[in-house]
């Protein structure tokens, strides 16, 4: 068990091409912490580099209180889950499992303990006999991380575990790693590409993009308080619309003008963070879910109406989703399924402008 | 047509087409159409392969003048012989040295290789397949003259380090280890782009895994590289071990079997016995040797490999 804590860490490939442009992330003991960004955005890069499969261009990686820069990883006290298990093909599970036991030199009985431990945490007991190639991708993923849980490191790194797994199992394993995490404790690090993982199974979500560190924060956090146009729009799904309107000052308060059909009011509480913003064009952000069919005796206060008709209406079965162009661009609505909405026809709206959010065209900050 | 969709031939008609619609029905299978699309093939095979082999087998029995079977009798006489035995042992000691040497050389090239980036791979691993692409009876040529007592180069390099002249075709066992030499220069090549294409097949993430399960750079040769290619390594071997029997033109060109017959291999020898002293059928009988020899060697490896593949299911 142990603190991770990356300092001004630089991944600079030939040519110059940076792939992780100084980022700082301290990660408590016993914490998960999950990387996500899209492809490209460095958070693979920065696990290997933590876990010492990639040289380090600039700064420093400090595990459990040791600089880690120059050590190998087979002296970082690590272990790694990787995208496609790597399993060695050629060994019965329980020889995989024990392995790493095996070049360490820990003692026969040590080891069959460990391994049946593991076993018994991930429920492949029956499996310890056979080969990886008479296992499915789920058990293969198991064994991949019985491998990982036996030799009781610092850290377990995931490296996009779940994504050769089908929907189904993806969720299925998703709570299993969960619940291992929660039976070990060990301090995590986990990469995904997908906003659903990273928000289920985090304690905090560092989002990456361009090699740099957007936001870092709890899952309910990035949600409801993204710092940047970048986060509000990868957290959460479908994602927020963003449309481009003119914040004005009227004599009832502050309004968000996007077409003249469409002036929403902004809620009171807000007008003193908005004011020095007043005859800007901006962003107008609101999620989906935010954007509802009205309710019949609405309570709720700073509930806006404006109607639109929908060009694509999408059944979920849960939700449904209605999609409408708003000066040229598309928003994404998510109404009770119960209500009867058809494409073309005119549907009444309700906008909750508690959870609307204004982003600076220029900084992409959230204002 | 009937509903299915299949033709019905009229009542009178059916008896005449039932052996028609037979052979067509039989024509139409698959395996019969495999069959005929690899039968040039296998007509090929039989022309240059079992033909061969028959006539030789029957050849082996026949006596000298081929006019009468004398049974085994040829067999008889070469087991009996000092210089068959001293040609089964050059044989072994020839494929046996030579496979060894191709396989830890090719093995160690594929590695270098493998670490060459991407880049510059393409020219090392051209200029390193150059002895394998050219013709062995010309390249062995190139190694005469540089064996050659009088001109030789390599003694002559040799000499400049201060060391004495090797009679690298004259003393026997140099002989023996200068044909080896030849062979292994012209082979090794072969087992490099065999191990290095398996070399390619292993995925960098087993070598990660290995590292971060702490295995050092030699641990990973020995639990992941060598496990990893052991059925590319056991086929390349085997196959090499065959046509490293069969081996002729470098123990032609380079000794010609001397000195003495010292360097004499089973190919070499069969065509000494069987063209050179004009004794056919007592060389198909020392060609045949080589069956027996390589189906041990080919049944204990081939049984190696479909044991592993068994596990590995």
């Amino acid at each position: 068990m142990a603190q991770v804590h990356l300092r001004k860490v630089v991944k600079e490939y030939e040519g110059g091409v940076q792939a992780v442009k100084g980022i700082d992330l301290d990660i408590a003991d016993h914490e998960f912490v999950v990387l996500v960004g899209p492809s490209g955005c460095g958070k693979s890069t920065t696990l290997r580099m933590i876990a010492g499969l990639e040289e380090i261009s600039g700064g420093e990686i400090d595990i459990g209180g040791t600089v880690v820069n120059d050590v190998p990883p087979r002296d970082r006290d690590i272990a790694m889950v990787f995208q496609n298990y790597a399993l060695y093909p050629h060994m019965t599970v329980y020889d995989n499992m024990a392995f790493g036991l095996t070049l360490r030199k820990f003692d026969k009985g040590e080891i069959k303990r460990r391994v049946e431990n593991a076993a018994k945490i991930l429920d492949i007991g029956m499996l310890l006999d056979r080969k990886p190639k008479a296992l499915s991708g789920g058990q293969r993923q198991r064994v991949a991380m019985g491998r990982a849980i036996v030799r009781d490191p610092k850290v377990f790194l995931f490296d996009e575990p779940l994504s050769n797994l089908d929907a189904k199992l993806r969720v299925q394993m998703r709570t299993e790693i969960k619940k291992v995490h929660q039976t070990v404790r060990t301090t995590t690090v986990y990469v995904t590409h997908d906003q659903v993982e990273a928000m289920t199974l985090a304690d905090r979500v560092v989002v990456m993009n361009h090699g740099k560190i957007e936001q870092v924060g709890p899952p309910q956090e990035l949600y409801h308080h993204p710092k940047t146009r970048f986060v509000a729009g990868f957290i959460g799904s479908p994602s927020m619309n963003f449309i481009p309107a003119r914040l004005e000052e009227t004599s009832g308060g502050l309004v968000v003008r996007m077409t003249d059909r469409a002036v929403l009011p902004v809620p009171a509480s807000r007008t003193a963070r908005y004011a020095p913003h007043v005859g800007r064009d901006l962003l107008f952000g609101i999620r989906p879910e935010h954007l509802t069919e009205p309710h019949p005796n609405e309570h709720r206060p700073n509930i806006a109406h404006f109607e639109a008709a929908p060009e694509v209406v999408e059944p979920m079965g849960m939700e449904t989703l209605l999609h409408f162009w708003v000066e040229g661009h598309e928003i994404c609505a998510r109404f009770d399924p119960a209500v009867e909405v058809a494409p073309g026809r005119p549907a009444a709206m309700a906008v909750d402008m508690d959870q609307m959010h204004m982003i600076d065209p220029k900084t992409d900050l959230v204002l | 047509m009937a509903a299915d969709g299949t033709l019905v031939a009229g009542a009178p008609a059916a008896a005449g087409s039932g052996r028609a619609n037979t052979m067509q029905r039989f024509a139409r299978q698959r395996s019969t159409i495999a069959f005929l699309m690899a039968l040039p093939l296998i007509a090929l095979i039989g022309g240059l392969v079992v033909y061969p082999a028959g006539y030789a087998m029957w050849l082996s029995t026949l006596n000298r003048r081929m006019t009468a079977n004398i049974g085994l009798g040829n067999f008889e006489i070469l087991l009996e012989s000092d210089t068959f035995w001293m040609v089964i042992m050059q044989s072994c000691i020839f494929a046996v040295g030579a496979v060894i040497a191709k396989a830890l050389i090719g093995f160690w090239l594929a590695h270098m290789l493998h670490h060459i980036p991407a880049k510059g791979q393409r020219k090392w691993r051209g200029m390193l397949l150059i002895p394998w692409v050219i013709p062995p009876a010309l390249s062995t040529l190139g190694w005469w003259w540089m064996f050659d007592p009088s001109y030789s180069s390599i003694n002559w390099l040799l000499n400049i380090f201060a060391v004495p002249a090797v009679p690298w075709l004259g003393e026997p066992w140099w002989a023996r280890f200068s044909v080896i030499l030849v062979n292994v220069w012209y082979g090794s090549p072969f087992f490099m782009i065999m191990y290095l294409a398996a070399l390619k097949s292993v995925p960098d993430q087993l070598y990660e895994a290995a590292a971060i399960d702490g295995a050092t750079g030699w641990q990973g040769l020995r639990y992941v590289t060598l496990p990893m290619m052991q059925n590319i390594i056991s086929i390349t071997v085997l196959f090499s071990l065959i046509v490293t029997f069969a081996n002729y033109d470098i123990v032609r060109v380079l000794t010609n079997g001397g000195p003495r017959d010292l360097t004499q291999v089973f190919a070499s020898y069969a065509f000494q016995v069987g063209i050179l002293s004009g004794n056919l059928p007592r060389g198909a009988a020392v060609s045949l040797f080589m069956f027996p020899v390589l189906a041990v060697f080919a049944y204990f490896i081939l049984r190696g490999i479909n044991r592993r593949n068994k596990e590995q299911m």
